[in-house]
């Protein structure tokens, strides 16, 4: 079973990868982005979102969907950090997840955005990585894991 | 100027020691290049033609004397004894090593700067007018806006991996000095029908390849909102902004393609679920910010009797007041003005400045102007605040250190990109281009006779040398493996900004000087009375010059 960074630890993932092509996933399978529009019952789903595509589609669902999967192709491509974003703050609670290509140096970043379980394309990497969490202990600006800005907190 | 309290030293700490973490993984084959490049960007760290580039953070061009002092020392112990002011109002160093980046930033941080977002697809430095606080036209001094911007912007993590740099400027001025329309955002201080001053809010300025003039997204904005609209333009930036080409990715791109009302819309929606959230300003932070730029101890001088003594000085010495003449301003506060000092000396690399000149500059300003150094988006410094009867005694002590050149704002003092000599962007040279001119138009005579006049040069499209809004300039275009230079006219920056439009065919390195000479002496031929270059320009059009420039060249022809 693969693993993951989940809520700062490292443990296996309990979801099957998404697979685009196949036309009946198993519940137990992260859907894609089209999978999912199908689904009937979205209750407990899991669904993935690749960069270009809006998280918007997903809003009217937050509170029935157990996860969502962001995908980084590539780790430059930043759209991602908005896509968590816009998802917190309409309220989604569920598990939050990035995936893909980001590297270890971006983890703060996507924490402070929302994501709480980091899946990295190459596995040998989670352990080291987890250090990068613990990059930053202050900031600036108000985010998703501290909406007070830094001017709102100051003493 | 701001200083720094346990927190802001905190993320700027951190920040050195995750980047040594970066460095150090780097260099032991646990980073990729690809994955380390845009990292070291973020830190100011560019790999160029010679040596690496490294790109220091002067948030909104101000420093005080100390960390001009430990710019002169990092110069002396890690580079080659000079820095580079560019036109972001940052400070270059043209030769540091890879592996002691970490010790430079470290030094930094021990004077409160860095290097943070000052190159890399992030927000980079916020910019303003180089006279803020100091200048009469000022409906707000604009500082304190920049400095929050700065802290928004500093390690933001949702806006760290745009499709392109996203440069904001901010004004106070009904003359906008901090060209706000050639931005990503511009944010002007306007007052409402009321007298409230807000923001008014632009987007979709930039240069480059594809240069535009910033479209008005929101006439007058409450400033409490400021933070939370910036982040609403950049989210709908962030996630529909080009990133299969690089030369679409810019928001002037975005914004043109949607057309400015829609890309309006887009924003008001996005700023609906932001606004009046937590990230909206408070007036106790405003006014906490506000507190670090207030007036500096200014003497209570009687005006008139200040400028009867140094107009008598001017005559006595006519050299000195020659230079109070070129180099210094109106201050709105009695018995004081403003002083530029020009790094535009002939035979010198426009903007640049040796570790001495750095420390000389610190004493002066330590001496006769509270410490406080400025750095201008003309490549220039400024000394904002100085009482005019010891005038005589500063420019004695700058014309010691060749820094006393009498040319601010003519044609001389251009503004000028590294270029081929050290970019690896580049397509042409630049500096032998300024030299070449710097050299033909010498004589100072001939220069105030021209009047106000600048004259901007770019090595590349990438156009950090804003080419497109000189009156006159000039363009680096690789033809075929060789470099020649395209001119162009009547750009201009400020409130009546206008991109330059091109002359014709490019011209060879070496005709250059010729070139600038020839439409430098049809404007003279065709000015009326005081008529500036660009007035002429824009009453005649671009062809009287083009017939005078091209003529020889046809006459061969025939």
């Amino acid at each position: 079973m693969p693993s993951l960074i989940k809520k700062g630890a490292i443990v296996e993932d309990d979801w099957s990868p998404v697979d685009p092509e196949s036309p009946s996933p198993s519940s137990e399978q992260i859907y894609s982005l089209d999978q999912w529009l199908q689904l009937e019952d979205k209750a407990g789903s899991a669904v993935q979102i690749e960069p270009g595509q809006s998280p918007a589609p997903l809003f009217d669902f937050l509170q029935q969907i157990a996860l969502v999967v962001v995908n980084f192709p590539v780790f430059t491509d930043g759209r991602g950090f908005s896509y968590a974003r816009e998802l917190r703050e309409r309220g989604y609670g569920g598990e939050l997840r990035a995936t893909g290509h980001f590297i270890r140096d971006q983890l703060t970043y996507l924490q402070r955005c929302g994501f709480d379980a980091f899946q990295m394309a190459d596995e040998s990497l989670l352990e080291e990585s987890l250090a990068g969490l613990a990059d930053f202990s202050e900031h600036y600006q108000g985010s998703t894991d501290q909406p007070l800005p830094l001017f709102r907190r100051r003493v | 100027m701001y200083v720094y309290d346990q927190y802001d030293q905190k993320i700027v700490d951190e920040r050195v020691a995750q980047y040594r973490g970066q460095t150090e993984r780097f260099l032991a084959g646990k980073l990729t290049e690809a994955e380390f490049l845009p990292l070291r960007l973020q830190n100011g760290l560019y790999i160029q033609r010679l040596a690496p580039m490294m790109r220091i953070a002067v948030p909104y061009g101000l420093m005080n004397s100390t960390q001009l002092r430990k710019l002169a020392e990092i110069t002396r112990v890690y580079d080659k004894g000079y820095a580079h002011i560019s036109t972001r109002q940052n400070v270059q160093l043209n030769w540091p090593q890879l592996a002691e980046v970490p010790d430079i930033l470290a030094e930094l941080a021990t004077v409160q700067m860095h290097a943070i977002q000052t190159s890399g697809n992030c927000i980079r430095n916020t910019t303003t007018d180089q006279f803020a606080g100091v200048a009469g036209d000022e409906l707000e001094d604009p500082r304190p806006y920049c400095e929050i911007i700065r802290q928004w912007s500093t390690l933001h993590p949702e806006f760290a991996f745009l499709p392109r740099k996203f440069k904001i400027a901010v004004c106070g001025t009904t003359q906008d000095r901090a060209a706000i329309a050639a931005h990503d955002i511009g944010v002007e201080l306007v007052a409402d029908a009321q007298g409230e001053i807000g923001l008014k809010i632009l987007a979709g300025g930039g240069l480059g390849r594809t240069p535009v003039i910033g479209s008005v997204v929101c006439e007058w904005l409450h400033k409490k909102h400021l933070l939370t609209y910036l982040e609403a333009i950049l989210r709908v930036y962030n996630q529909n902004g080009r990133r299969d080409n690089k030369y679409k990715a810019r928001i002037k791109i975005l914004v043109k393609a949607m057309g400015v009302d829609a890309f309006r819309d887009a924003v008001e929606q996005e700023w609906a679920a932001l606004k009046d959230g937590p990230s909206t300003l408070t007036d106790e932070e405003i006014a906490r910010v506000q507190s670090f730029f207030t007036d500096p101890d200014y003497q209570k001088l009687d005006g008139d009797a200040a400028i009867t003594q140094l107009d008598e000085l001017c005559v006595k010495d006519p050299i000195f007041g020659n230079w109070v003449k070129r180099n210094t301003n109106d201050h709105r506060v009695l018995g004081y003005r403003i002083i530029n000092i020009s790094l535009k000396a002939s035979g010198f690399v426009p903007g640049d400045i040796t570790d001495e000149q750095l420390e000389r500059v610190a004493d002066l300003a330590d001496r006769y102007a509270f410490g406080e150094i400025r750095s201008t988006h003309q490549q220039n410094l400024v000394l904002a605040d100085v009482q005019m009867d010891q005038l005589y005694d500063l420019w004695q002590g700058l014309q010691a250190a060749g820094l006393a050149t009498p040319n601010i704002g003519y044609l001389t003092d251009m503004i000028c990109c590294p270029g081929g000599d050290y970019c690896s962007l580049a397509n042409a040279k630049s500096l032998p281009v300024a030299r070449a001119i710097q050299a033909r138009f010498e004589d100072l005579d001939y220069l105030y006779d021209l009047g106000p006049l600048e004259l901007n040069i770019s090595g590349c499209m990438n156009a950090c040398g804003h080419h497109h809004i000189g009156h006159i300039g000039i363009l680096g275009v690789d033809k075929k493996g060789q470099e020649f230079y395209q001119v162009c006219l009547g750009g201009s920056q400020g409130k009546n900004a206008s991109i330059g439009k091109v002359l014709g065919p490019s011209f060879k390195q070496e005709d250059m000087p010729d070139v600038v000479d020839k439409i430098l002496s049809t404007y003279v031929t065709l000015r009326v009375e005081q008529e500036s270059f660009l007035d002429t320009y824009r009453r005649v059009g671009i062809e009287p010059f083009k017939e005078r420039v091209y003529l020889k060249e046809k006459a061969c022809q025939a």
